[in-house]
C-alpha cells in the first residue's frame, strides 16, 4: 500500500460519510502487479516482441559492446586480458593525450585541429552549394533538361569513396619516370593556378592541398544529391504564392526574396543544424583513403589517428580508445545540443 | 498578362543554366575520362593526350583485368556480400520497425531510444575493431570460418533505415489491418500482407540503401577479411592502385597499355552494374533523402 490515506477514501458530500475510490484501487493493484501484468502481455502478443529479438541484438553485440570495449580508455590495456580483467588506469591516457606535450599529445592536438577545421571548412564551402543548385534547378523551366541535370549532379553520390578516391589520386597524380602529372593538375598549371613543380610533385603529397581537394570532392560526390531536399522544398510552394505576390507587383528578386527563401528557410535550419551536430564525425574512410604520412599535418583526423595508434602498430588500443572518447563525447554533446535547438527553434526533432 | 523580363534577371536565369550545365559535366566527366582512359594506349595516357576521346584505342587492360583470377573471385565475393548482406540487414529491419511501429509494443520508447542512441554517439574504430575481433573467435568456434559471414552479419546495420521503415509502417491505416486481423490473418500474414505491400516504395529504398553501401563497402571488409580470395572488389581496386602507383612497380613497365588504364578500367568495371540500375533507381533515392529529416 504506497498510497496516502486520502487517496483511498473519498468524503462524500452528501452523507458526510467516506467511501473507498475504487479508482485508486485499481491503479494501487495494477503498480503491484506491475511487472506480472507485463509478463502476461507480452505472452499474449510474443509474436510482435520475437519480431523485435533479432534487431535488438544486433545492436547489443555490434553497437553497444564496442561502447563497453571503449572503457579500455580507462584501463591499462594488455591485449591478453579482456575488458574487465584489465587494471584500471584512471585518467592517465586522457592526460598524455591532453597536457603531456609529448609527441602522441602534439599529433593528438593537431587532429582535433585538423578535424575541427575539414567540418568547418564544409559547412562554409559544402553547405551552402546545394541550397545554390536548387536555386538554380529551380530557374530550370523545362522538366526534361532538368531531369537531365539532375540525374547527373545525384550520379557522383552512388560511386564508392573508394573509387572517387582512386579517381581523384589519378586526376592529380604526380609526375613519373614514365609519364607526366595528372590531367587536372595539368589544367591547374595552364590556368596557372598552380606551378609547374608543385603540380608535378603530385597534389596529394602537399599538405597544403589537402583541405582544398577533400571539400572539392566532396561538394562534387554530394550537392547534387543534397540539392533533393531544398528542391523538394521549393517545388512544394504553392503556385498562389507566386501568383499572390506578382499581383503586389513583385518582381523575380522580391519573390525570391520573399517567397522562395522564406519557404525553405526551416529545411535550411534543420539542414544547417544537422550538419552542426555532425561537426565531429569526420567520414574517417575517405581521409584514410586521401592521406599519406606527407599531409599528416593537414589531413590527420581523431579517427586515423586513433586508426594507427590502435590497429596498425602504435601506441596501443587504450589510448587510441581515450582519443576516439574525447571526440565522441564532444559530438555527442554537439548532437544533443543541435537537437534541442532544433526542437525550440524549429519545432522539428530530427531523431 | 507576361510581365518582362528584367536584365538582373535574364542574367540569373541564364547563368543558372551556364553553371548547372557545368557542374553536370564536371559531376560526368571523370567518369567518361576514366571509360576514355582505360581504352587508350599507354604514351596517350601517360602523356595526356587522351583529354576527353580514348586515342590509340587497346583493350589490353580490360582483356588482362579478365584474365585475372583475383579480379573474378573479388567480384563473386562482392556479388556475394550485398545479396545476403541486403537480405539481412531489410530482413531484421523489417521485423523491428513492425515491431516498433506498434503503439501496443511495451517499453516503446526505451526502445526507440536504444536505437536512437546509436546514432548520437558510436564506439569509434578501435574498440568496434577489438568487438570485431572477438565476434570473428566466437564465430569461428562455432564452425564459422568464413569471413564474409562476419561482415554480413555483423556490419551494415543502420538504425536510420530502420526509422524509416518504421515511420512507414506507421503511416499505413489501421483500419486495414483490423479489417485483417477480422478476417482471421495472424501477425505475419497481417505483415507479410498489408504492411509490406503497403509500403513498397520505401522498403524499395531501404533495400537500396543497404545494398549501395554493402556494394561500395571497404574500410571493415580489408580490416577482417584476411584472405585475399575473399576480398570484395573495392578492397581489390584499392590494392590495385596501391600497387600501380609504387613508382618501384612502373620501372619496369613496357606494357601496351598504361598503368593507370588498369585502375581506370578496375572502375569502370566496379560501377557498371550501378550506372545499369541507376535509371530505374534515382527515383527512390530522391525520396529517401527526402525521408532523411524524419521526425517522430
Amino acid at each position: 500500500m504506497k498510497g496516502k490515506a486520502a487517496d483511498y477514501l473519498i468524503l462524500d458530500p452528501v452523507s458526510g460519510t467516506y467511501h473507498e475510490n475504487p479508482e485508486q484501487a485499481v491503479r494501487d493493484d495494477v503498480e503491484k502487479h506491475y511487472w506480472l501484468n507485463v509478463g502476461r502481455t507480452i505472452v499474449k502478443d510474443w509474436r510482435l516482441y520475437v519480431m523485435l529479438v533479432p534487431m535488438l541484438l544486433v545492436f547489443l553485440f555490434w553497437r553497444y559492446f564496442p561502447m563497453y570495449e571503449l572503457l579500455g580508455c580507462f584501463k591499462v590495456t594488455d591485449s591478453v586480458l579482456p575488458v574487465n580483467e584489465q587494471l584500471f588506469s584512471g585518467f592517465s591516457y586522457f592526460k598524455r593525450l591532453l597536457v603531456s606535450g609529448d609527441s602522441l599529445s602534439q599529433n593528438f592536438w593537431m587532429a582535433m585541429r585538423n578535424t575541427f577545421l575539414l567540418s568547418f571548412y564544409g559547412l562554409c564551402f559544402g553547405f551552402p552549394m546545394p541550397i545554390i543548385l536548387a536555386l538554380f534547378f529551380n530557374e530550370v523551366r523545362s522538366n526534361a533538361a532538368r531531369s537531365v541535370l539532375q540525374v547527373m549532379t545525384y550520379l557522383p553520390k552512388f560511386m564508392s569513396t573508394v573509387v572517387m578516391t582512386s579517381l581523384v589520386a589519378l586526376l592529380v597524380k604526380q609526375g613519373s619516370i614514365i609519364g607526366e602529372m595528372g590531367i587536372v593538375s595539368q589544367a591547374l598549371v595552364k590556368l596557372g593556378l598552380i606551378s609547374e613543380e608543385v603540380g608535378n610533385a603530385g597534389l596529394l603529397n602537399n599538405p597544403g592541398f589537402f583541405r582544398g581537394i577533400y571539400q572539392i570532392s566532396g561538394i562534387w560526390e554530394g550537392a547534387g544529391y543534397d540539392s533533393i531536399v531544398y528542391f523538394a522544398a521549393i517545388i512544394a510552394i504553392s503556385p498562389t504564392s507566386y501568383e499572390a505576390a506578382q499581383i503586389d507587383g513583385a518582381g523575380k528578386w522580391a519573390q525570391m526574396r520573399y517567397v522562395v527563401l522564406p519557404s525553405i528557410l526551416s529545411t535550411i535550419v534543420i539542414m544547417l543544424i544537422t550538419r552542426i551536430g555532425s561537426l565531429l564525425n569526420i567520414g574517417y574512410e575517405k581521409v584514410l583513403l586521401l592521406y599519406n604520412t606527407k599531409t599528416y599535418m593537414t589531413a590527420d583526423v581523431i579517427s586515423t589517428l586513433a586508426y594507427r595508434t590502435g590497429l596498425a602498430g602504435g601506441a596501443g588500443t587504450g589510448i587510441a580508445s581515450a582519443a576516439e572518447m574525447m571526440n565522441n563525447v564532444v559530438g555527442m554533446l554537439l548532437v544533443i545540443g543541435a537537437n534541442t535547438i532544433a526542437r525550440k527553434a524549429a519545432n522539428t526533432s530530427l531523431y | 498578362m507576361k510581365r518582362k523580363l528584367e536584365i538582373s534577371e535574364l542574367i540569373f536565369k541564364i547563368l543558372s543554366y551556364f553553371l548547372l550545365t557545368v557542374f553536370a559535366l564536371m559531376c560526368l566527366y571523370p567518369f567518361v575520362y576514366a571509360v576514355s582512359a582505360s581504352i587508350s594506349g599507354s604514351h596517350a595516357v601517360e602523356y595526356s593526350e587522351v583529354v576527353l576521346f580514348p586515342k590509340d584505342i587497346q583493350f589490353e587492360a580490360f582483356s588482362s583485368m579478365f584474365q585475372n583470377n583475383m579480379f573474378w573471385n573479388s567480384y563473386s565475393n562482392t556479388l556475394f556480400l550485398t545479396l545476403y548482406g541486403t537480405v539481412w540487414a531489410l530482413g531484421v529491419s523489417i521485423l523491428g520497425a513492425y515491431a516498433l511501429s506498434k503503439k501496443r509494443l511495451l517499453f516503446r520508447k526505451t526502445f526507440n531510444f536504444f536505437l536512437v542512441f546509436t546514432m548520437w554517439f558510436s564506439a569509434g574504430i578501435v574498440p568496434q575493431y577489438l568487438n570485431y575481433l572477438q565476434t570473428q573467435r566466437v564465430f569461428q568456434s562455432v564452425g564459422i570460418m568464413d569471413d564474409k559471414w562476419l561482415v554480413v552479419i555483423a556490419m551494415g546495420m543502420a538504425a536510420m533505415n530502420i526509422i524509416l521503415l518504421r515511420n512507414a509502417f506507421e503511416n499505413v491505416p489501421s483500419e486495414i489491418e483490423e479489417a485483417a486481423i477480422v478476417d482471421g490473418a495472424t501477425e505475419v500474414q497481417v505483415l507479410s500482407k498489408v504492411y509490406i505491400p503497403m509500403s513498397k516504395s520505401t522498403i524499395a529504398t531501404v533495400a537500396l540503401f543497404f545494398a549501395i553501401s554493402r556494394w561500395n563497402g571497404y574500410f571493415w571488409a580489408r580490416q577482417m577479411i584476411s584472405n585475399q580470395n575473399e576480398h570484395p572488389l573495392q578492397v581489390f581496386i584499392r590494392l590495385q592502385l596501391e600497387m600501380y602507383t609504387d613508382p618501384d612497380q612502373m620501372t619496369g613497365w613496357n606494357q601496351v597499355y598504361a598503368p593507370d588504364s588498369m585502375i581506370y578500367a578496375l572502375i569502370v568495371c566496379s560501377i557498371i552494374p550501378i550506372l545499369i540500375i541507376y535509371p530505374f533507381i534515382q527515383k527512390y533515392f530522391a525520396k529517401g533523402a527526402n525521408a532523411g529529416g524524419v521526425k517522430e
